[in-house]
């Protein structure tokens, strides 16, 4: 189990503790536990010497800087345009039936969050989603299922 | 109007010799550099369209000793994935043309914004920065850049916004004046461009400003990456010359059936079939950064509309009231009109409100979702209504 005021203080050494240090901070929470808890936003605002609403502040504008309780790996299910128009339903019907929730919902181990996104940018290749940061395009609900899979098989 | 055809364009992913370039340009001055990124007539690639030698002008008048040239990789309007390839193919140029820009306005700090849904490209990008940074300080440039990352926000794509986020705070765009060019980021002038036009400017300080000027039309110089998707057998990433016709680019990339093109994403506009002809894509007909969206006749222009509404909404910053409850009524009014619940000429209400953003909106963001709202409703209002 990681120690949360090591990490806060572990990523401030490595950023630094300028305002500017804030998001990378806060970046890095969310990269090792997957969202921000309002202990942790407490403990970055002391370590900053900010004030906590400020932490909050920032943290609640950005979408992947999340505030709830999000799984080990985050599915980012894109819905513009063109990712809606080739098969973004069919995908999200797909992942909902292997992970048994609805878009919004973590899974009950903690393993999943599926969500959907705003244009990430491989309308080229949609439809597509994100896996905490990596990419996945020209998907279809086979290829998905053996994604899922994949990662399943890695917790 | 001139008229230029379509063209494919090879300068943005054309490998050079960055060594040799920025040899040259550290034995060039700062005047020149400005000089001949003017003379070629480059405005901004990000869609906006500013020209380039001006705003670099501008930051290098200002009497400062601390400036910033940033780079702008929030690629965050729909259908644009351009300077992801950009940064994929060609980092160095990206860097070079920092490096370019940094000594035209006396600038020795670089930032790259990279959007939060391109962090998987950072460790890669990384590396190559490692040696650039190398090959610079031979050279004996004094320039350092650095990457910050954004976290899924689109609105940081907005250059005051942006600078707000590299400073740790919520990206709200900023009252303007002042500008950039002598409050940027950390209020230091700054000069802010987007990930392509720091390529082209490298490429114009390679070739020379007159062989880049022959591209292209008088309102619209040079050529441009295009971000192809939608109803299209071939999507994907195209350089292209600037000044042909929405009918031009349709013969080349529909599939036979095209009835609309989005033009410059979400925030764009869009060109019913009719129209093909006689719309230029460039500054003097539809602008656009890139995203080009191709529809066919399967395709309810309800749900184009709807899901950009849908888009603007959550994106909006919600800073300044017209964009943000704009967006909000805009969608809502959408939705009642095809219900029924209010009469068709609801529409023309929602118009009137899509023009108040236009002028009442504190950033491009909400000045431009009358773009599509407009564009849309007005060439496919029964698609909207029934």
């Amino acid at each position: 189990m990681y120690h949360l005021g090591n990490l806060v203080k572990e990523l401030s050494d490595k950023h630094g503790r300028a305002r500017e240090s804030l998001m990378p901070i806060l970046q890095g929470i969310v990269e090792r536990h997957n969202y921000l808890t309002d202990e942790a936003m407490v403990e970055v605002a002391k370590e900053l010497d900010i004030s906590a609403a400020e932490v909050y502040g920032t943290a609640s504008f950005y979408t992947f800087l999340d505030t709830n309780v999000r799984g080990k790996y985050v599915i980012r299910v894109c819905k513009t345009i063109t990712c809606s128009m080739k098969g973004k339903g069919e995908i999200i019907q797909t992942l909902e039936d292997i992970l048994k929730i609805t878009v919004g919902e973590t899974t009950s181990d903690k393993q999943f969050s599926l969500i959907e996104t705003n244009c990430i940018g491989w309308c080229h290749k949609a439809p597509a989603i994100l896996i905490n940061e990596m990419p996945y395009t020209e998907l279809t609900p086979e290829k998905i299922v053996e994604i899922i899979k994949g990662y399943m098989q890695k917790k | 109007m001139e008229k230029r055809g379509l063209n494919k364009v090879d300068l943005i992913f054309e490998k050079i010799d960055a060594k040799e370039v920025l040899t040259k340009v550290f034995k060039m001055s700062p005047e020149k550099i400005i000089q001949q990124v003017l003379d070629s007539g480059l405005k901004g690639r990000g869609g906006a369209g500013f020209p380039t030698g001006l705003k670099w002008k501008y930051t290098a008048a200002v009497k400062e000793s601390e400036k910033y040239i940033v780079c702008n990789a929030d690629e965050g309007e729909p259908g644009t994935f351009k300077d992801r390839e950009i940064l994929d193919k060609v980092a160095y140029k990206v860097y070079g043309g920092m490096v370019i820009a940094g000594k035209a306005i006396g600038a020795k700090k670089g930032i790259v914004y990279l959007r939060g849904e391109y962090r998987f490209m950072l460790p890669q990008l990384m590396i190559e920065l490692e040696s650039f940074h190398k090959l610079i300080k031979q050279i004996g440039f004094e320039f350092k850049i650095n990457y910050c990352l954004g976290s899924g926000a689109y609105i940081c794509g907005e250059e005051s916004a942006l600078f707000e986020s590299v400073e740790g705070g919520r990206g709200e765009p900023r009252n303007k004046p002042p500008y950039p060019t002598t409050s940027g980021v950390f209020n230091k002038p700054t000069a802010i461009n987007n990930v392509e036009t720091l390529v082209t400017a490298m490429m114009i300080i390679t070739h020379g400003p007159e062989s880049y000027s022959h591209l292209g039309t008088k309102d619209s110089r040079g050529s441009k990456v295009f971000s192809v998707s939608g109803d299209t057998p071939t999507p994907g990433i195209f350089e292209l010359e600037l000044g042909m016709s929405v009918q031009e680019f349709v013969n080349e990339f529909g599939d036979g059936d095209t009835k609309a093109v989005q033009v410059g994403g979400a925030s764009g506009f869009c060109v019913p079939r009719k129209k093909f002809g006689s719309t230029i894509i460039g500054f003097e007909g539809v602008p656009t950064g890139g995203s080009m969206k191709l529809f066919n006749s399967s395709r309810s222009m309800y749900n184009v509309l709807h899901n950009y509404l849908d888009f603007f909404a959550e994106e909006s910053c919600g800073q300044c009231t017209p964009c943000r409850v704009g967006c909000q009524q805009l969608l809502k009014g959408v939705q009642k009109v095809k219900k029924g619940e209010v009469k068709t000429t609801y529409l023309n209400e929602l118009i009137k409100l899509a023009d108040t953003m236009k002028v009442a909106s504190k950033c491009g963001l909400g000045q431009s979702v009358g773009n599509a709202f407009r564009t849309i409703v007005e060439n496919f209002r029964e698609e909207i209504i029934y």
